[in-house]
């Protein structure tokens, strides 16, 4: 069985964001794994380490840059990369049609990518690829069990908890709290640097949704802040509370 | 190519209240707006749609359609478009709105704006401000592709009582059983007598001040005199005091709620980008230099553990 796992590249999600010249920023920026792809990540090495999965190929579609994600999958223990080189104003559209024609020559089994970027919130590509390949999918989910060419998948629901198979190939887009990814280790890091990463271009896909522009939401301003007795502030807040926000007690 | 479509969040026939959020706001628009319901026995809420202003109701019913899945609907929708070619469909930003929506954008092969704070909808066209970066940022992206899509954020756009017509269409059933690609098994929904974090007019949410689940049992003492939902910083999650689905934050939950208490927490990045857009703002908080005071409208110093219960004692006189 093969796993392959799409990953984004994005800021770490404690960068704060800064304008210039009317865009967003990377300068000094760390970049990561999107936190929610990482999780999809330890769940394809987990399938492998299970002896579920034979190989785990991991690709991300962006600039150079996203070599470095590639990297990381691979030092975590993905097997390959395929890096699809696309601009980074792509939208999801474009982006899911990219990866999609990568994902077609794969062939795989199980298409693992994370429900949503912390970048960009989206959640859109893993479901349009699932589209464009003719596979079902499950989002957002937080425990998967493979067996007998089916995927039983738990995910977060809206007001619950869902259980649902599906048969495979399918995508299955990861919720943060699937796993805990590993740390990669020094070996790992090795070795990451023999593991094959292949470059294609992707073809040139116009985009469906343009950006206008982007601006930051206005700074919030501090109020009132209070030092005293327990008793006082309390008193105080509660007052607030009451007064100014106007609670309701039940 | 005419009318705007809000697709109606229920669940055995409980109304999401994002629903009547995005009828009224869909009658800004000026064009025919219609609620579109999906499900079983669900006609007898059309009244419930009319009074914020549906012109029509578009009444999907059926045992496919008696939960969500995303092969069914996607389907149906589509020979519903073709049928009646609206010019905007507006979803919630809910887990099965968005689900829903990139699917049937792909099937479409148009744009979708998601996670929508505010929109402006005209013929042909969807200009839509998105929160990027959990709120960090804001992009405003326009869709031209035809219905234009989104999913709208709960809890941002104002609910307007008006009067509509509310005239039962009911479309022919297109979507079949080979439709449906994924089984559910089984649905276990969160048993709380609490509001959805999402969705709650009051948020209280505890972090690592709390120290334990002493400390979030008075955060929940403190939510539960304020009919609010309760919430937690990635410490409290990351320590299990909290479930996962509790997160406030970057990678967790965004909330707009009108009143967020935040007992605990210090005001990492990640958790401001997910409560910043809150109305009003309090913390308590041990450290006077935390950033959540930067953020907050009224900051107590103090010990959770001594403030909360004097805080619940004076809300109950």
């Amino acid at each position: 069985m093969k796993v392959l796992v799409c990953v984004k590249q994005t800021f770490d999600t404690e960068a704060k964001i800064e304008l210039k010249d009317g865009k967003i920023s990377d300068a000094g920026i760390n970049l990561i794994i999107n936190p929610y792809d990482e999780v999809a990540v330890e769940g394809g090495i987990q399938l492998k380490e299970k002896g579920i999965a034979k190989e785990v190929v991991v690709v991300s579609a962006g600039s150079d840059k996203a070599m470095d994600a590639i990297r990381t999958a691979l030092a975590m223990g993905a097997d390959r990369g395929i890096l699809v080189k696309q601009d980074t104003a792509a939208d999801e559209y474009a982006r899911a049609c990219a990866l999609a024609e990568v994902i077609k020559g794969e062939n795989p089994d199980i298409i693992l990518a994370g429900h949503v970027a912390a970048d960009d919130g989206s959640s859109q590509v893993p479901t349009r690829i699932a589209e464009i390949l003719g596979l079902p999918h499950v989002n957002v989910i937080t425990k998967l069990e493979i067996d007998g060419g089916k995927a039983t998948c738990t995910s977060e629901a809206d007001g619950g908890t869902q259980i649902t198979e599906v048969s495979l190939p399918a995508v299955i887009s990861s919720q943060v709290s699937w796993n805990e990814p590993r740390y990669p280790s020094m070996k790992g890091i090795m070795q990451a640097k023999k593991k094959p990463v292949a470059t294609v271009d992707a073809p040139a896909i116009p985009n469906k949704v343009s950006i206008v522009g982007v601006s930051l939401p206005p700074a919030k301003q501090a109020g009132i802040k209070i030092e005293d007795e327990p008793a006082v502030t309390g008193a105080k807040l509660a007052e607030w509370m009451l007064n100014t926000v106007k609670v309701e007690v039940k | 190519m005419a009318g705007t479509w809000v697709i109606v969040e229920q669940k055995g026939g409980n109304i999401r209240k994002v629903t009547y959020e995005m009828l009224s706001e869909a009658k800004k628009w000026g064009d025919e707006v219609s609620a579109v319901v999906f499900g079983q026995g669900v006609e007898a809420l059309a009244p419930e749609f009319a009074k914020y202003g549906a012109d029509k109701v578009y009444v999907v019913e059926g045992d496919i359609f008696a939960n969500y899945n995303t092969g069914a609907y996607v389907a149906q929708l589509v020979a519903m478009i073709n049928e009646y070619q609206p010019n905007a469909i507006i979803f919630a930003h809910t887990f099965n709105g968005r689900d829903f929506a990139s699917r049937l954008a792909q099937k479409l092969e148009a744009g979708l704006a998601t996670d929508v704070i505010k929109a402006a909808v005209s013929p042909g066209k969807g200009v839509f401000t998105r929160s990027i970066y959990a709120g960090k940022a804001l992009a405003e992206v326009e869709v031209t592709t035809v219905p234009v899509l989104a999913t709208v954020r709960a809890g941002v756009m104002e609910v307007a009582e008006s009067a509509g017509a509310g005239a039962v269409v009911k479309p022919a059933i297109a979507a079949t059983a080979a439709d449906v690609y994924q089984t559910v098994k089984e649905f276990i929904p969160t048993v709380s007598a609490r509001p959805e974090l999402t969705e709650a007019d009051v948020v209280v949410s505890g972090g690592r001040g709390c120290k334990g689940p002493e400390g979030i049992k008075l955060v929940e003492q403190l939510a539960d005199m304020l009919g609010a939902a309760v919430g937690g910083s990635r410490a409290s999650i990351d320590s299990g005091w909290l479930g996962h689905e509790l997160q406030v934050g970057q990678t967790g939950k965004v909330v707009n709620p009108n009143l967020y208490i935040a007992c605990g927490i210090s005001g990492a990045i990640q958790h401001l980008a997910g409560m910043s857009s809150s109305k009003y703002i309090a913390c308590i908080n041990t450290d006077p230099e935390a950033p959540i005071f930067n953020v907050s409208d009224f900051g107590v110093v103090g010990d959770l553990f001594k403030v909360i219960p004097v805080v619940c004692s004076e809300l109950k006189k």
